[in-house]
């Protein structure tokens, strides 16, 4: 499942309620391209240098926009005055919050965008320029005098919740609270998930654990700060260039922020250097549009990674509570859990994915669940990688780490015990349909990893981690090439190797080689509405109607060999690439190719092409478990990871280099955000570590090979049994490596990231309280 | 503002500009004569993805001033492939799909190119610490490092 958080009211996806298609066990068992590993279409410009990312477009007399942000992390703004700035030679447009009208749809994201009454965050945009050097953009910003009105700030989530914190909105009153409250709060919401009876639960124990967890806001990191190129002409046409996720919501966005009909404004997604959720929003992106609609001329904005850390979208920093009950032979009678987490300066904290998630590997008869979804001075969040997720599956799976120590059982043996499969209520509602986490858990046993042995100040940890996955809007073409090859676009950005995943699919349905395929992605114009590349969902929707395009195609085909035939069309079938007779009665004659038939289209009805567009659903959930064993300096505190596997079920692998690459991925991603990665805040509410130096995201010095195992547990709705696989691998890390760390140093780690300082403070802690 | 005339050689051709003394060679790069295969993913020296090589030393172009080009020999991406043959490190960045979103890849083929041509026989903990300057947030560096043991195994004839 994925949630922009622009959406307000996100679909609440359920698996298996009414897949799009079924599972072809009979295909699935004859692939002939299917699971190769082939060169990805793009990787000959990647290693080049000659792909274009987001801040590599130029258009023709382009100005450079900057933006000026709020250095305050909470102030009201009273006045702005750009009139000096305007003077300046080479100034071709100044834009403020006076030029963006109001807008119901998109409060929230317009108010981030450019701030309002308000500065809420350190970095919050409060004004941009657009001139003709970066060193006039920039002497211009200087030139903008904004007359602040500094306010109380808070940044912490416990600190934001409490009566007597700064408030940052007079308008949020929290929801799902009974009676409603009277008075405005940071607490945006509270929302509850589970079923059965707790009390009864945890009166059937014999073991209960229940722990307070912490864990630090992350972010994303990727490696391309944001970057776009706008152009509106003088009659309102207008073009955007930008690293996108996804570049029809951009386009609806923006349109609608700016006012101007969606079919003016045509959006193409460049390259993307990475996103992992956070850039499945707009930042510059209405920012450059409107410069550009007031300069009339193209313009420019690329974010300083300066800029990114302080004014894109992290993830939630939490506050926990978890409490497990067990019984001595390991029947997990009771979960409960409270999760708050703040999510910046607006709402949308994924606490509710995270209260959702928490329990989800485990069929409970006595589970509930607690969100709060918290506003602070920090930037508006925006989604990364199975978001909330991570947070509250470190909290769960670290007391049932902890649980199957106290009653001497292995914790895969514990999981398995318990383990969610197929028809188990989930802890969020709706039964589970075919999944893969017992498979995962009997490979982690199975695998030799699991029965290494062990160094001095080593210890090993293992957990599993749910990802729900999404379906959504989706819209392909295919198209057939005269000269027998195949053209896809897709509107999907590719983030990681999918049109390679698209071409495999299209090749083995149209039984043609998989060089004779090329897919690209399209811009906004040239098809029907796609979400974005979010939730783990391409490959399982774009790739479905990849499949069901060449179906189309095939259809067309047959019918075209036909007419050739002089023959119904009921009497062609396709095989390996070619139309053929379907038995003897249809009559005797030579084998037509796809590229025979194409060759000859223009005589026998024209182009021919295969389309589908339709609302993916069955994207059928996502299980892993992660074995790590990692290594703890006693002297420092610094932890070392010595091996890591991840085994997690996808479904069927299209091209399995690139499911590996997922995996390798977010577990590193994991490692970052549970050893190091955290974002910073002093007492005067601004970020400290605001770079690459200080906000230390792994090297590849920090690594071991991180080893794969893929399941595969087809997917019931998917044609190929496809599972996504993008964003499940980065929950479990944080528990593994936290069950890891708490064993080498014989002491519980409850806070994240567990830096040197923090985790020597816990073994000194500990030895003092041993004495 | 007054321009630097620069004269310096960029993958063995001649090239003249004029920038300004606050220009980085990456802008210079970038901005003025049109090569984007190097990226600005920091600006402060932390991520590689603008790595170049100046007389032959692996350099974060992001690092050095457009004007202190004068009279170097640069190597950049877009120099390292000899027309449609890849070098070593490319072909088997590709065959390892060792890069996601290949952001960084760029860099980090500089960069490995580089090592090689220092020490054609690394161990794996040696090419971890020297592409330790080059952060991939995609791939968790494994494919990556396979590539370069392969390119090197490859480049010694083995």
């Amino acid at each position: 499942m994925a949630r922009n958080p622009d959406a307000d009211n996100a679909p609440v996806k359920k698996e298996i309620e009414s897949p799009t298609s079924k599972y072809d066990a009979e295909k699935a068992s004859s692939f002939k391209v299917v699971g190769s590993r082939p060169a990805r279409p793009d990787g000959m410009d990647k290693v080049t240098g000659r792909a274009r990312f987001g801040a590599d477009m130029v258009m023709p007399g382009q100005l450079v926009g900057l933006i000026l942000r709020s250095p305050h992390p909470h102030a009201v703004i009273k006045s702005i005055d750009s009139s000096e700035a305007e003077a300046l030679s080479g100034v071709k447009a100044v834009v403020t919050r006076d030029d963006f009208a109001p807008n119901d749809d998109h409060a929230d994201v317009l108010y981030n965008i450019m701030a309002r009454e308000k500065a809420l965050y350190e970095g919050h945009a409060v004004a941009a320029v657009a001139a003709t050097s970066r060193p006039v953009a920039r002497k211009a910003l200087k030139l903008i005098k904004i007359d602040y009105d500094i306010l109380p700030h808070v940044t912490d989530v416990d600190e934001a919740m409490s009566p007597n914190a700064p408030v940052l909105h007079d308008d949020i009153i929290t929801k799902g609270v009974n009676p409603a409250p009277t008075k405005p709060s940071n607490v945006v919401a509270r929302s509850e998930f589970g079923h059965g009876d707790i009390d009864a639960g945890f009166a059937q124990a014999d073991e209960i654990i229940e722990r307070s967890f912490k864990t630090a806001a992350t972010h994303q990191g990727y490696i391309e700060p944001h970057a776009c190129v706008a152009n509106v002409g003088a009659d309102g046409m207008s073009e955007l260039w930008c690293c996108t996720q996804g570049h029809f919501h951009v386009r609806q966005v923006c349109a609608s922020l700016l006012g101007i009909d969606v079919s003016r404004l045509r959006v193409t997604a460049s390259e993307i250097g990475g996103g992992f959720g956070g850039k499945t929003t707009v930042f510059i992106e209405p920012v450059a549009l409107a410069l550009s609609r007031k300069a009339g001329r193209p313009v420019k904005i690329a974010m300083t990674r300066d800029e990114v850390f302080k004014a894109s979208g992290p993830t939630a920093s939490s506050s926990m509570n978890v409490k497990i009950g067990v019984t001595k032979d390991g029947r997990i009678t009771a979960g409960y859990g409270e999760f708050r987490y703040q999510g910046g300066a607006f709402a949308g904290a994924p606490a509710d994915f995270g209260a959702m998630s928490a329990f989800a590997c485990y069929a409970l008869d006595n589970v509930k669940t607690e969100a709060y979804d918290v506003v602070t001075n920090r930037p508006k969040g925006a989604a990364y990688r199975a978001p909330g997720a991570p947070m509250s599956v470190y909290a769960v799976e670290s007391v049932v780490d902890e649980l199957a120590a106290r009653i001497g059982m292995d914790p895969i043996d514990l999981r398995l015990k318990n383990a969610a499969k197929e028809g188990a209520r989930s802890s969020y509602g709706p039964k589970f349909g075919s999944c893969g986490l017992v498979e995962t858990l009997e490979a982690a046993k199975a695998h030799p990893h699991y029965s290494a042995s062990l160094g001095p100040n080593q210890g090993r940890g293992i957990a599993s981690g749910f990802w729900f996955n999404f379906g959504g809007e989706t819209c392909s073409n295919l198209n057939i090439n005269a000269d027998g090859t195949v053209t896809i676009a897709v509107g999907t950005p590719d983030i990681g190797g999918s049109r390679a995943s698209m071409c495999i699919m299209a090749a083995e349905e149209l039984g043609i080689p998989y060089d004779k395929v090329r897919a690209i992605v399209a811009d906004t114009s040239a098809l029907g509405y796609n979400d974005t590349t979010e939730g783990s969902r391409v490959t399982f929707s774009s790739g479905m109607a990849v499949i069901k395009a060449s179906q189309q195609a095939v259809t067309e085909m047959c019918k075209r060999a036909a007419m050739m035939w002089d023959i119904p069309a009921e009497a062609v079938t396709w095989e390996d690439g070619c139309a053929k007779p379907s038995g003897p009665n249809a009559g005797d004659f030579e084998p037509l190719s796809l590229a025979e038939i194409a060759a000859t289209a223009g005589k026998t009805g024209g182009p021919i092409a295969g389309h589908h567009e339709y609302n993916a659903d069955g994207a059928g959930v996502s299980f892993g478990t992660h074995i790590v064993d990692t290594e703890v300096d006693p002297e420092t505190g610094k932890v070392d990871i010595i091996r890591y596997t991840v085994i997690q079920d996808a479904g069927k692998a299209i091209h399995p280099d690139y499911v590996e690459g997922q995996f390798q991925g977010g577990a590193a991603q994991g490692i970052g955000w549970a050893l190091n990665e955290e974002y910073i805040y002093g007492d005067d509410g601004k970020l400290q570590n605001a770079g690459f130096l200080d906000y230390r995201m792994p090297v590849a010095s920090d690594l071991p090979m991180i080893d794969t195992v893929i399941v595969e547990v087809p997917n019931p709705g998917h044609p190929y049994g496809v599972r996504g696989v993008g964003e499940t691998g980065i929950v479990p890390p944080l528990a593994a490596i936290a069950n890891g760390v708490s064993a080498a140093a014989g002491v519980r780690m409850t806070e994240l990231p567990m830096s040197p300082p923090r985790v020597l403070k816990a073994i000194d802690d500990a030895k003092v309280a041993a004495e | 503002m007054s321009g630097i005339h620069v004269s310096t050689k960029i993958n063995g051709d001649a090239v003249e500009y004029v920038c300004d003394v606050e220009e980085t060679l990456l802008d210079v790069l970038r901005d003025k004569l049109g090569m984007t295969g190097s990226k600005e993913g920091c600006a402060s020296g932390d991520c590689g993805a603008c790595s170049v090589t100046v007389d032959g030393r692996l350099t974060c172009s992001c690092l050095m001033l457009g004007a202190e080009a004068q009279g170097r020999e640069i190597g950049t991406i877009e120099g390292i492939a000899k027309g449609t043959e890849l070098h070593p490190v490319q072909q088997k960045i590709l065959d390892n799909a060792a890069l996601q979103c290949g952001v960084c890849t760029p860099g980090f083929v500089v960069a490995a190119k580089a090592l090689l041509e220092k020490k054609p026989d690394p161990t794996e903990t040696e090419v971890r610490y020297w592409l330790a300057g080059n952060l991939c947030r995609c791939t968790g560096y494994d494919k990556i490092i396979r590539a370069v043991m392969d390119a090197a195994a490859e480049m010694r004839g083995n």
